[in-house]
């Protein structure tokens, strides 16, 4: 069990280290950590962007890249939260709390050096998960007929849509919304047209670059447009020496490192929980165990530390039931499933075993970014600070043309660059109105295939619907699903908060201009 | 709040409006989805899932605008509109692929590519007309070798009236 895991492993670095692919590796996570430090873009807007330009590519490629685009954000995501207390991305707004206090006592640097240590760590561990955890998932869901799949999907898409943040109840609205908007175009058993109002185009389906686009880009643009403060340089003077912490420093990140770790895994573990929660998980349990919890938020290395190791450990776990079931957990992950089905894949537990290529050269990537990261991010500190500079003013006009230009390549069809404006201003009211439109992406890559499973249960069980409970492993789905409804309806009576609280102002981008001025932002994606 | 203004104080609730706007979706789905074939259970139609969507989506949307008749604690944001709404930069960004698509179909990409960075940067409030120029300009020489030469995208760079 574990030679194979191993051989594979090896085999995937062989994959991850042929020249075009460490090449798209390599571009992926400098985009990433570009985007991570630029105030104003999230990974989510950003894979959606480079999604057309992947088409030409080989799957290995495409996906390497675009994955490395995920991780590399959270590298870079640490440096604007710790320098410049911002939290332009939503996992990092607690590193915020104690890495600010650090910068101001001149000890940024210090931070910055443990934290991409911290990273590495979190990240290893998440990998190693990964590693031993997928094959077994797939050996379970293996014997999955259509219901379990169903069941299995139901529980993902509730988890992925009441777990994130802000309103459940919101979150399922837009999670039928996704599943609805999956299901316009040609019916695949009838043959017959559905919700295409006559327009030949929509034949098709929508297309999912023109939603994500339109989503997460012009609706995010639309929000954080003139509302981005200019940055106050004043603290980001870092320079490669003084990232070097001290042995006492280290010596107090060192458990810390692991508790957050061990943390981050374990919310990878349950669906829909992505690295944002993970990370408040972590700093919380880390100040109930502390022995001076009132010094939390004065600048303590273990503020930053924990909350970093566990981000990073859970966006490696995240990929464990998107590669291995298929069913992704957050809107990234659904956006990479996408990449994957326009290459052709399909996703699902045969995965693995039809495409050794692709998981394990994902893998392997895994390690080989997370080691590029740590090399771009110690020498070039001073590169990546620079570019905390760049003003909103020329980011976003340049990002429209990419985005104008991304859907269009994707089909050489003008049509769908229009279905970008009409899907972002629909994006920005939903915004507006409170609802977090990442589930959509969830409910529409899911979608067809929910459907697709859907019929086939039915037609298998002759349209007997209670098979969903008599199956025993579908019916364990379900029950999971009815008690997280359940503990939804009694958190909502108790009237108590939920787990994770809206500090952050939406999805990736934009800083408040001050936050006594800003009236609580909508926060956007749940999960990057 | 004043209990007096009770119907005030609905208008100018946020989850109403979502509520609402989901309400009328669902339906929409529903009765849309009602003229297509539903079929049985066994061999279910492509009307069968698209019709319960709707349903479920209505019901949620009674949800969510029946939790907002509970009276607000006046801490959240529930105004519709942002605190200082930006309506010509929302504009301009909308706008911007429109001017994509009409001046990339009829002129080809560099000027499809100058339009749609020209219309996006005017929305900033701290824009200038040489600002904007210089920007666009940049954007247009940079996308059109990266897509053009480099990615090859079957488009051209200059036409006249729509050569595709």
């Amino acid at each position: 069990m574990i030679a194979t895991a191993l051989t594979d492993l090896w085999h995937g670095f062989g994959v991850a280290l042929e020249p075009h692919n460490l090449w798209w590796c390599f571009v992926g996570v400098l985009v990433g950590n570009m985007v991570g430090v630029l105030p104003g873009m999230g990974p989510l807007a950003t894979i959606s962007i480079l999604l057309p330009l992947t088409f030409g590519m080989k799957p290995v490629g495409a996906i390497l890249m675009l994955a490395g685009v995920m991780y590399g954000a959270q590298y870079g995501g640490a440096i604007c939260s710790i320098l410049l207390n911002l939290p332009c991305h939503p996992p990092h707004a607690v590193t915020c709390l104690d890495g600010f206090p650090m910068t101001k006592q001149g000890r940024g640097g210090v931070a910055l050096g443990l934290t991409v240590f911290a990273s590495f760590v979190g990240a290893s561990w998440g990998i190693t998960e990964m590693i031993f955890l997928s094959p077994l998932l797939v050996k379970a869901a293996l014997q999955f007929g259509p219901a379990e799949v169903c069941s299995l999907m139901l529980l993902g898409l509730l988890a992925g849509s009441t777990l994130a943040r802000g309103s459940p109840l919101k979150g399922v609205a837009m999670t039928v919304l996704g599943l609805f908007l999956g299901s316009v175009g040609t019916d695949l058993e009838t043959g017959s047209e559905r919700y295409t109002f006559g327009m030949t185009e929509l034949d098709d389906g929508i297309e999912l670059i023109a939603l994500a686009l339109g989503l997460f880009d012009i609706a995010e643009f639309m929000s954080s447009v003139n509302q981005i403060a200019p940055i106050n340089t004043k603290y980001t003077n870092v320079r490669l020496s003084d990232m070097r912490p001290s042995k006492a420093d280290f010596k107090k990140a060192f458990f810390p490192m692991w508790r957050g770790t061990i943390v981050g895994s374990l919310c990878s573990l349950i669906p829909g929980t992505g690295p944002t929660i993970a990370s408040f998980v972590a700093y919380a349990t880390e100040k109930k165990i502390s022995k001076h919890p009132e010094k939390f938020g004065t600048g303590l290395i273990e503020g930053v530390v924990c909350p970093e190791a566990s981000t990073h450990s859970s966006v490696q776990g995240d990929f464990i039931p998107t590669m291995s079931l298929g069913i992704p957990g957050d809107a990234v992950m659904a956006l990479l499933l996408g990449a994957l089905m326009i290459q052709g894949i399909v996703p699902g537990p045969q995965l693995i075993s039809q495409h050794p290529d692709i998981f394990w050269g994902l893998v392997a990537s895994f390690w080989i970014g997370n080691i590029l990261l740590v090399l771009l991010n110690v020498p070039l500190i001073g590169v990546w600070v620079k570019m905390l500079a760049i003003p909103y003013r020329f980011l976003y006009p340049s990002a429209l043309f990419f985005v104008c230009i991304g859907v269009y390549a994707a089909n050489n069809d003008f049509f769908q660059v229009g279905e970008v404006v009409v899907i972002g201003a629909f994006g920005y009211v939903l915004l507006r109105l409170g609802f977090h439109p990442a589930p959509i992406l969830l409910g529409f890559v899911l979608g067809p295939r929910f459907e697709e499973n859907f019929r086939r249960a039915m037609l298998i069980a002759r349209g007997d619907m209670t098979v969903f409970v008599t199956r025993p492993i579908s019916a364990v789905f379900v029950a999971l699903c009815v008690i997280l409804i359940g503990t939804q309806i009694y958190v909502r009576m108790r009237g108590s908060k939920s787990v994770v609280p809206d500090v952050t102002d939406h999805g990736g981008p934009s800083p408040p201009i001050s936050p006594e001025l800003q009236p609580q932002r909508i926060p956007v994606t749940p999960a990057e | 709040m004043r209990p007096s203004s009770l119907i005030g104080s609905l208008v100018r609730k946020r989850d109403f409006y979502a509520g609402g706007l989901m309400i009328l979706l669902g339906l929409g789905i529903a009765l849309k989805g009602a003229t297509y074939r539903s079929g049985t259970l066994m061999h279910m139609g492509p009307g069968f899932l698209p019709t319960a969507l709707g349903v479920i989506l209505i019901l949620i949307g009674i949800a969510i605008g029946a939790a907002a008749l509970a009276p607000s604690d006046g801490q959240h944001d529930e105004s519709i509109l942002p605190p200082n709404p930006q309506w010509w930069a929302w504009f301009c960004i909308l706008m911007s692929p429109v001017a994509f698509i009409v001046f990339g179909r009829f002129l080809g990409m560099a000027p499809g590519t100058f339009a749609c960075v020209f219309v996006a940067a005017l929305g900033d409030r701290s824009a200038t007309w040489l600002s904007t120029i210089v920007l666009s300009t940049v954007v247009t020489v940079f996308g059109v070798s990266l897509f053009s030469y480099f990615l090859q995208v079957p488009m051209p760079i200059f036409t006249w009236g729509g050569g595709l």
